[in-house]
């Protein structure tokens, strides 16, 4: 019998980047599902969308800078990216707002810097934010699976509607789109409305898809427990994010019940719940210490409340995440754990 | 001194040691003023002509100033020669003069105005001064030009709109509209779209220079010494 001696350690395998990556495609599945239940085929189209064009994109880009292609492209980052970066577009936009943002996001904010792991800003985040302030008006474009007639699109027809334009006999564009929970709630406020008077015209209608965002917010919930299971992210960040969502919010709150809406709408709407399980934990541009983690978490969610609450627009998720990358290497710098054995902890030079 | 050569003064301004593009400087007013390109040609002129005019009489004073207090009578030039461009401005294009502010007068703070003054009409005749005033400002006023092209058509997708503001009422309908309304990218004319455009311009200057140097360069013929194998 042939024995192997080895010494220790004796390290498991270890996840190496294309099963993180799988495993977070996984984890955005059962939230995708939900999301083409509620919103429609538009979700699927954009995600075919801006992974084929994140594909070519990198796939140009290696081949300009002269970097082997398989491991780049095969170890699916490319796609989680374009993946996260769909899930955040209108499900009624146009072709080329996953096309234009994906392309950019991977040649701007993941490329040019140098690739996956040297990148500053998290580049989904990067080609949302790009979009958002190029094209505010494709960028509105949502709206719920069945209209207010009843009928639904199907899957050829939502394309047609995404590549050219055309809607089938009878349904109209206006019909068909409705404003977002947050928007509509911040144009109920900007126009003198109280919060209740806003967020009960909202739920009233009792329909599933006028409360979408909880069911939403329920099914990436269930996708970021699984990356908590498969220890691809560690609790800190989600955590420290949602408790300062709440903490800023509930602040906000009890000082001004009237012109603000309560923390429990602003852990449900908008991008919470994905952002701080699948945006927030990006490995490459998150804060890496335990401590670092929680200040960073803590950040963007108390910046995503004060950007809904006065900032110029509906969700801040976005620029909360981009604004704490910025202050990553700081906060690391400061928040570096004490080595076993030292007195004080000493940053590393 | 009579060996400056024209030509290579030129060559400085416009390529080899662009203000926009190679020493990066006056940075403020490039990224704040090129969304369109009336703003640019604007702004493009009145630093050619404050460039041209103090770079010449700080030459012809140079004699006369002594260098301990150079820095202080120079800045007074160039702060003299852009308030006479500013209200000039203010008289005959006053749209322009209003669309374009604060960054008229600060032409003053523009470091590559102080830097030719100092760095070349303080030790040279008046002719090369004016000429290298001249160069160095149309390869400020090039990039900046070239600034307000890009961000002006991704933008607004317009060439030349408001050029009424520069060239008088004839050119009311100069505008040339290129791309439809819903094409806009609005991130050009916001200032990331600056700082993205000059990056792109600069990438761009460096390919050019490092194919001519790749160009340039003869290939090495390798011998190999034969003699030790010989024996």
């Amino acid at each position: 019998m042939k024995f192997s001696p080895q010494t220790a350690p004796l390290p498991e395998a270890s996840n190496s980047v294309r099963r993180v990556m799988l495993t977070v495609l996984l984890a955005m599945l059962p939230g995708t599902a939900v999301a083409i239940a509620l919103l429609g085929w538009g979700v699927l189209i954009n995600i075919l969308l801006a992974v084929s064009a994140g594909l070519v994109a990198e796939a140009a880009m290696l081949s300009l800078r002269a970097r082997p292609m398989r491991p780049a492209i095969g170890d699916g980052s490319v796609i989680v990216l374009a993946w996260i970066l769909a899930l955040c577009l209108p499900n009624l936009g146009p072709w080329w707002l996953p096309v234009f943002g994906t392309v950019f996001a991977v040649v701007v904010a993941k490329q040019l810097y140098g690739g996956l792991g040297f990148n500053l800003f998290n580049p989904a985040m990067v080609g949302y934010v790009v979009l958002l302030i190029s094209f505010p008006e494709p960028m509105t474009r949502w709206g719920p699976a069945i209209d207010s007639s009843g009928s639904a699109l199907n899957f050829m027809q939502s394309v047609a509607w995404s590549f050219s334009g055309v809607l089938p006999s009878g349904v109209g564009y206006d019909g068909l789109s409705t404003a977002t929970p947050l928007d509509h709630v911040r144009e109920q406020i900007t126009t003198g409305a109280s919060i209740h008077h806003a967020t009960q015209s909202l739920f009233s209608g009792g329909s599933l898809a006028q409360s979408w965002n909880l069911w939403l917010s329920l099914a990436f919930l269930a996708g970021g427990a699984l990356l908590l299971w498969r220890g691809v992210i560690r609790w800190h960040i989600p955590v420290a994010m949602i408790t300062g969502v709440l903490v800023m919010s509930g602040f906000l709150w009890l000082l001004d019940s009237v012109h603000h809406a309560s923390p429990l709408f602003h852990l449900i709407t908008g991008a919470t719940v994905f952002g701080a399980f699948f945006v927030a934990t990006d490995p490459v541009t998150a804060s890496t210490t335990p401590r670092g983690r929680l200040i960073f978490g803590f950040g963007i969610g108390v910046l995503t409340v004060l950007i809904r609450s006065f900032g110029s627009y509906p969700d801040g998720v976005a620029f909360a995440v981009l604004l704490m990358n910025l202050c990553v290497p700081l906060i690391d710098y400061y928040s570096q754990p004490k080595v076993f054995g030292h007195k004080k902890s000493e940053p590393i030079k | 001194m009579s060996d400056v050569s024209y030509r290579e003064l030129a060559v400085q301004g416009l390529w080899k040691n662009n203000p926009g593009l190679v020493q990066i400087l006056g940075m403020c007013p490039m990224m704040a003023i090129s969304n369109t390109v009336v703003n640019s040609l604007g702004l493009a002129m009145a630093t050619i002509l404050t460039m041209v005019v103090s770079n010449g009489l700080a030459s012809a004073i140079r004699h006369w100033v002594r260098p301990e207090v150079r820095l202080p009578v120079f800045v007074m030039v160039v702060a003299s020669v852009v308030t006479v461009i500013e209200l000039w401005m203010n008289a005959y294009l006053n749209t322009l003069y209003h669309v374009l502010g604060i960054f008229l007068p600060l032409i003053v703070t523009n470091c590559i105005v102080i830097a030719r003054v100092e760095g070349f009409a303080a030790r040279n005749p008046v002719l090369p001064s004016l000429y290298d005033g001249l160069m160095m400002g149309l390869g400020f006023g090039l990039v900046l030009v070239a600034l307000g092209v890009i961000r002006e058509l991704l933008g607004f997708g317009t060439l030349l709109a408001n050029a009424q503001q520069l060239f008088g009422p004839m050119a009311a309908n100069w505008t040339i509209h290129v791309l439809p309304e819903q094409a806009h990218f609005l991130l050009a004319i916001l200032p990331p779209g600056a700082f993205m455009a000059l990056a792109i311009l600069i990438a761009i200057k460096q390919a050019i220079e490092q194919r001519r140097a790749a160009r340039l360069a003869q290939p090495v013929a390798l011998e190999l010494p034969k003699a030790a194998t010989a024996s």
